[in-house]
């Protein structure tokens, strides 16, 4: 049994085991009566804390840890190191907001188990109510394990702090108890100059919240729609957004509470478009709503030849249920607490990761979105998704298919504008489906923001050069959505949003909302940070060249990258396919038709369709398509093995080839500038490309850095080599053959 | 291109079964060194080209159907199957492609000689002076006052698998080495591979000791383990690590062998590292051949991968050389390191524990240094496990033990993308003239059976090709740190299928572009600009020495000097 020197903390119950040597606990007689704070956000308050707390460190083998005080706040679960901060190392990638060592976002909380003699329980409401457990282990939306041992500190300290947490992360609450809206009470930190960059920085994301955002889009795509504002008060529907575009031939708009009504997304050059659309199932006896809605595909039809291919997704893929078990099972193997279980789970890592379904549900959504751009490039026909809402995978797949098709979402800018159209103005259910009040209500929660940024990320890992923006960004953005205080995530759809904006607003004394966009980065990290985002292989494109080529074209135009007839036509059905095309031009017959009747299956269809694509020389800025053969489709290594140090590899990782180009790019533009400087005669200005300014990073010892770099940045690792414990490997060799000897001659009957 | 080529046979209308786009009609050529199949009718020009040395087998398939067609199947040592098809009651000329083919894939079962020795090409290097052993151990600055060359083996009379030059500690006499070689396992006594610059601690490898049932023991051996222990005054330990599972370990002594106890050897512990035999190695690729060609089923595919094992032998190696790595490095230790016979595990884990604690072995020249010792010096068998030119593909003795070898060092560039100055390329094509026969590397089982068939002589080097066009093989990315050790992760997480080479058949898989020539382009674009800014400087020079020499510091000055990587 242990007793504490000093600090009045009460004897533990003798079941408990301690994981602490005695020298540890030595090192904190002398509890500091100088008690540290956290430094707190602006809005931000504390509501309970408790010293000492043990917090065992991750990136130890064995149980040791730091002594500390643990705070809750409105804001996050925060622990304070009772050492003296040791000197600052410059960190490059750094969160304004939070530390990823020992802030927790109260929305980032996935679950908290307690420990509780020897064993391990899942806290839920009713665990909370005396009983504390010894150690508390936390797991993190961000993958992160923190675990905290309460056995320290004084019984009531110890059971305030757990409740409270355990209340502040695990009960549902209400939207405005929510950060954001504390933070976004006060003044927006920083001076005016710096909001004036910000806000410029801001235009350049579209929010698609106004009606000459859609106007402007329109115009880029060359689309024929209609913009709707009838919308405007939410008159129309409220799961619908305030502005939206429907095709021309849509007259009647006020029926069925827009059900049905095709949102139109994207317009390809030939003139034929992608809309999505919320179909509810329709019984047998409902004539009308189901003739509502052939008029509804029939105006579809109209945008382009008459012709149209509905894909109802909720038949074809897996459901928001399924997805969210599928990531529930699939997360588990990245949320380890300890080398041990590291190195058990090793041996079986395929079959695990196989048997989560995860990566063929992604598998899945990037066949469905080529399935979609097949037809709008080869087919040029119209395509109409559906859903039950229209605001899931309608969202998923519809987003994917642009990013195959236009160029311009591969940039940073353009990205982060169609995740404003698709996602926020589309009225995806943010707040629902990621839980961010913890409703008990599980069947609407669901990681779909996050399944299509995982297709991205496959996306870039294949095609690299394409895009503008690295993984290291998907990956912050993937945290982002639980950091409750961007506006981006809270809310279910436009109205909602507006609902609450205004409910909300008598309360901030000061002028209009500024409740911040998650776009505007500088919130959480400083401009040399935001370097990261960029991807120094992406192949910008040659403007001036494109300027004699194509000297008509507007800004933001797509390259066309080759006639659709070049690549209209498989092999095969070549012939007859022309011949039907022109005749259905001639006849303008209405072609409705379904996926399921076409007589190839779609995968093999797909697979002709990226084999042609594939043999067609590279251009980054024209069609892009994934393979999505088996070994093609891998795990997000980043942002879902960046905590776990077993697998840091320490010099070495993509960092040490991001930084090698960096430092190559850079010289380049050194190059660049001293001819520049050179060039006197001729006053022409330098080429400020955003990757650019990759040269003012550092990396000092790059070397050194692990490949977890940028993300937990560990600074006086030792550089030892990971062996893995337990190697005795019980490697299953079954026959023979292992007991066999080297040398044959000896076994002579072998064959 | 290749001298001496015999365009022995052209069969046309032939039907070759492509897995991936179907059947394809061309023309098939069979020379003494390829087979090489065209047709020109599609769009792009269908090719297949393959030298006859990548054979493991090639045979008629059943009978003439009804059709009158004869199928052959080519199973093929690279990861695939080829499948060609004739018409059988035609001309006598396709049939004798098929005979000729049948002929020259394996010509040492037919008491011919292999195409390297009829191959006469003449490249600006001899890369059969790639590998000096005396000057590859002076650079390690032996012999020293602890290590000696001793000429004992010098005509091979001792250990006909080592090679002539031993390095031995200066303790030990050749007297007391002869009969240590009594007691190693061929005579494959412990020698010195490499030697840690600067805390001497050594990396040691051996053959087992032939201990048997009765716990024989030699005190010449336990003499040379303690002197090798002395040799490196920092640490008072050696480390024996055996690479065999303990069991098989401990079989071993049923036939004379065994491992070296610890009453016997003092100050020494023994590990076991647990990697299996070159049976169990041969059965894991041919499934993992099974899984990647030439279908790749998807919704299976991550178990499939694992029931084949491969990247758990994989990972068993890396772990294995890495412990290794480690006791050098960080325990400044000496290690022993054998298997059975010690040349199969043990060249494997001494090779790859020194590319990790050695940056100049991670060097092309360097990496072709490595080759030459570790394993065709010290005597890896190519000729059994490869098979050159033999028909008996159910010869036991085969196993993928160097492209397990060479599989574990792309997973090391793949974690450490800017240690190497080699690329993917480098690797693929070893391995693709490891099997081909058309050059002498990787002739024969050992030194001395290489000197006796006068290979050097007689064959061309691999390096001698690889280092006429260096630019080909060079990382772009690549940075030297002189002294830095690399500790790959083993977890296998981290390790990938090595698609670019086991699945690169399948045109799916093919990337459009690899990135490869983007680092390609960025380094052309840096060396053009470079190029200007020289020109520029030179003319800014030749202006400003005409009028003062006042601006000696001018803004060009202060450029960083860019190194050329190309």
């Amino acid at each position: 049994m242990l007793s504490l020197g000093s600090g009045g903390a009460k004897s533990t119950k003798p079941s408990f085991v301690s994981y602490v040597t005695p020298e540890e606990i030595k090192a904190e007689k002398d509890p500091p009566k100088k008690e540290k704070h956290p430094d707190l956000l602006p809005g931000e308050v504390e509501f309970c804390s408790a010293n000492p707390i043990l917090k065992y460190s991750q990136d130890d083998l064995s149980q040791h840890g730091v002594f500390g005080t643990l705070f809750c706040t409105n804001f996050r679960v925060t622990f304070i190191s009772d050492e003296t901060p040791q000197e600052k190392t410059a960190k490059t990638f750094k969160n304004k907001l939070y530390g990823e060592k020992n802030d927790i976002p109260l929305m980032c909380v996935d679950h908290i188990y307690g420990v509780y003699d020897e064993k391990r329980k899942l806290i839920t409401g009713g665990l909370v109510k005396n009983k504390y457990p010894s150690k508390m282990i936390i797991h993190c939306k961000d993958l992160r394990v923190f675990q905290f041992c309460l056995t320290f500190t004084k019984e009531e300290d110890a059971k305030k702090i757990f409740q409270g947490i355990a209340h502040h992360c695990l009960e549902e609450k209400s939207l405005k108890c929510v950060f954001a809206f504390s933070y976004m009470g006060t003044p927006s930190p920083g001076t005016d100059l710096s909001f004036c960059r910000e806000m410029l920085r801001k235009q350049e994301t579209i929010m698609f919240d106004s009606p000459e955002d859609w106007t402007q889009e329109m115009k880029r795509t060359k689309a024929n729609c209609r913009l709707v504002i009838e919308n405007k008060n939410f008159e129309l529907s409220q799961r619908l957004p305030k502005y939206f575009v429907i095709p021309l031939a849509i007259g009647d708009l006020f029926s069925y509470q827009g059900k049905g009504l095709p949102i139109w997304c994207w317009s390809h050059y030939s003139g034929c478009a992608l809309f999505k659309a919320s179909f509810p199932p329709v019984t047998q006896e409902d004539g009308d709503f189901q003739k509502h809605l052939e008029t509804m595909i029939n105006a579809v039809a109209h945008n382009y030849l008459y012709s149209v291919k509905t894909e109802d997704l909720s038949e074809s893929l897996p459901n928001i249920q399924d997805i969210q078990q599928s990531y529930n099972k699939f997360k588990q193997f990245f949320l380890i607490e300890n080398s041990t279980d590291f190195w058990l789970s090793d041996v079986k890592w395929f079959s695990s990761l196989e048997s989560s379904g995860w990566l063929d549900i992604i598998r899945q959504c990037l066949q469905k979105a080529v399935e979609v751009v097949e037809c709008l490039e080869k087919d040029n026909t119209n395509v109409l998704i559906t859903e039950e809402e229209g605001t899931d995978l309608c969202c998923v797949i519809s987003s994917l298919a642009q990013i195959m098709l236009d160029p311009y979402y591969r940039t940073l800018m353009g990205f982060q504008s169609l995740v404003q159209k698709e996602w926020v103005a589309g009225c995806h259910a943010f707040l629902d489906r990621c839980n961010h009040l913890h409703q008990k209500d599980k069947e609407c929660h669901s990681p779909v923001f996050l399944l299509f940024l995982e297709c991205v990320w496959q996306l870039v890992q294949q095609h690299s050069p394409a895009f503008q923006f690295s993984e290291t960004y998907l990956t912050v953005l993937s945290d982002s959505v639980h950091v409750p205080i961007f506006s981006t995530f809270l809310f279910n759809s436009a109205h909602h949003r507006e609902g609450v904006m205004k409910a909300e607003s008598p309360l901030a004394q000061s002028g209009p909302l500024s409740c911040p966009t998650v776009w505007d980065w500088s919130v959480q990290f400083d401009s040399k940070a935001q370097n990261f985002f960029y991807n120094p292989l992406y192949s910008e494109k040659v403007k001036h060249e494109k300027a004699v080529r194509k000297p008509h074209k507007p800004k933001h135009q797509r390259q066309l990258s080759l006639p659709s007839t070049a690549f209209k036509t498989p092999l095969k059905k070549g012939f007859f396919k022309d011949e039907t095309d022109s005749l259905k031009k001639m006849l303008q017959v209405k072609r409705l038709s379904r996926w399921m009747g076409s007589p190839d299956s779609p995968a093999a269809t797909t697979r002709e369709f990226y084999e042609s694509w594939q043999h067609r020389p590279v251009d980054y800025h024209g069609l892009l398509l994934p393979c999505l053969d088996g070994p093609a489709v891998r795990v997000w290594m980043q942002r879902y093995l960046r905590w776990i140090p077993e697998v840091y590899i320490l010099g070495g990782g993509s960092v040490a080839m991001t930084t090698k180009l960096m430092e190559l790019l850079s010289q380049v533009q050194d190059l660049k500038r001293v001819l520049e400087q050179r060039d006197t005669s001729q006053a022409a200005k330098i080429d400020h490309r955003p990757y650019i300014q990759h040269r003012l990073l550092s990396f000092g010892s790059s070397g050194r850095l692990s490949s977890s770099f940028p993300f937990a940045y560990t600074r006086n690792r030792s550089f030892k080599p990971i062996i893995p414990t337990g190697l005795m490997q019980r490697l299953m060799v079954t026959d023979s053959l292992a007991s066999q000897e080297d040398e044959a001659s000896s076994v002579a009957s072998f064959v | 291109m290749y001298l001496f080529i015999v365009c022995v046979s052209t069969a046309k209308d032939v039907t070759y079964i492509c897995p991936f786009i179907g059947p394809v009609r061309g023309s098939l050529t069979v020379t003494n060194y390829r087979l090489f199949f065209r047709c020109t009718d599609r769009e792009p020009v269908f090719g297949l080209d393959l030298p006859l040395g990548a054979l493991s087998r090639a045979e008629k398939i059943g009978a003439a159907t009804s059709r009158g067609d004869v199928s052959y199947g080519l199973v093929c040592k690279d990861m695939r199957n080829l499948r060609f098809v004739h018409k059988e009651l035609e001309d006598s000329l396709k049939k004798s492609a098929f005979e000729v083919l049948m002929k020259f894939a394996f010509p040492v079962s037919n008491n011919m000689s292999l195409f390297a020795f009829e191959y006469k090409q003449v490249f600006p290097e001899n890369g059969w002076k790639v590998y000096d052993p005396l000057a590859e151990y002076k650079r390690q600055g032996l012999p020293n006052e602890s290590w000696r060359i001793s000429k004992v083996n010098d005509h091979y009379e001792l250990c006909d698998s080592y090679p002539a030059a031993l390095f031995v500690p200066v303790t030990i006499t050749d007297e007391e080495l002869r009969r240590v070689f009594s007691f190693r396992a061929k005579g494959r006594i412990p020698v010195l591979s490499w030697i840690h610059p600067e805390s001497q601690a050594a990396v040691v490898r051996a053959s087992q000791p032939m201990v048997g049932q009765n716990g024989r023991r030699c005190k010449e051996d336990e003499k040379l383990l303690q002197a090798i222990m002395d040799a490196n005054a920092q640490s008072h330990k050696l480390f024996i690590f055996d690479a065999r599972p303990s069991v098989n370990a401990a079989a071993n002594k049923m036939k004379g062998g065994g491992y070296e106890s610890e009453d016997a050897y003092q100050n020494a512990e023994l590990v076991f590292l647990d990697i299996h035999n070159i049976h169990v190695m041969r059965e894991s690729l041919r499934k993992l051949k099974e899984v990647v060609y030439p279908n790749i089923e998807e919704s299976h595919w991550l178990s499939n991968l694992e029931s084949t094992h491969w990247l758990e032998h994989i990972k068993l190696i890396l772990a294995g050389a890495l412990r290794i790595a480690d006791k050098v490095e960080s325990g400044k230790t000496s290690v022993v390191v054998h298997c059975s016979d010690g040349w199969d595990r043990t060249p494997q884990l001494t090779s790859l524990a020194l590319i990790m604690l050695d940056s100049h072995y991670r060097t092309i020249r360097g990496f072709q240094i490595l080759l030459e010792k570790e394993w065709l010096s010290f005597g890896h068998r190519f000729q059994q496990r490869v098979g050159h030119g033999d028909r008996n593909h159910t010869d036991a003795d085969r196993s993928p033990i160097f492209l397990q070898f060479i599989d574990c060092v792309w997973q090391m560039t793949r974690q450490f993308p800017a240690a190497f100055e080699f690329n993917e390329y480098f690797l693929i094509t070893i391995l693709d003239h490891l099997y081909s026969c058309l050059f002498g590397t990787f002739l024969c089982n050992s030194e001395q059976q290489r000197l006796k068939e006068e290979v050097p002589k007689r064959t061309v080097s691999l390096w001698s090709f690889v280092n006429s066009q260096l630019e080909e093989f060079v990382n772009p990315l690549y940075v030297h740190y002189p002294s830095h050790v690399l500790f790959p992760t083993v977890g296998i997480r981290h390790l990938q299928l090595w698609v670019t080479y086991y699945i690169r058949w399948n045109p799916r898989m093919r990337p459009q572009e690899p990135v490869h020539q983007r680092y390609k382009e960025l380094l052309a674009k840096r060396a053009e600009l470079q190029k200007r800014v020289e020109e520029l400087q030179r003319e800014a020079a030749n202006r400003t020495a005409s009028s003062s020499s006042e601006r000696a510091g001018s803004p060009t000055r202060s450029i960083t000097p860019v190194q050329t990587f190309v």
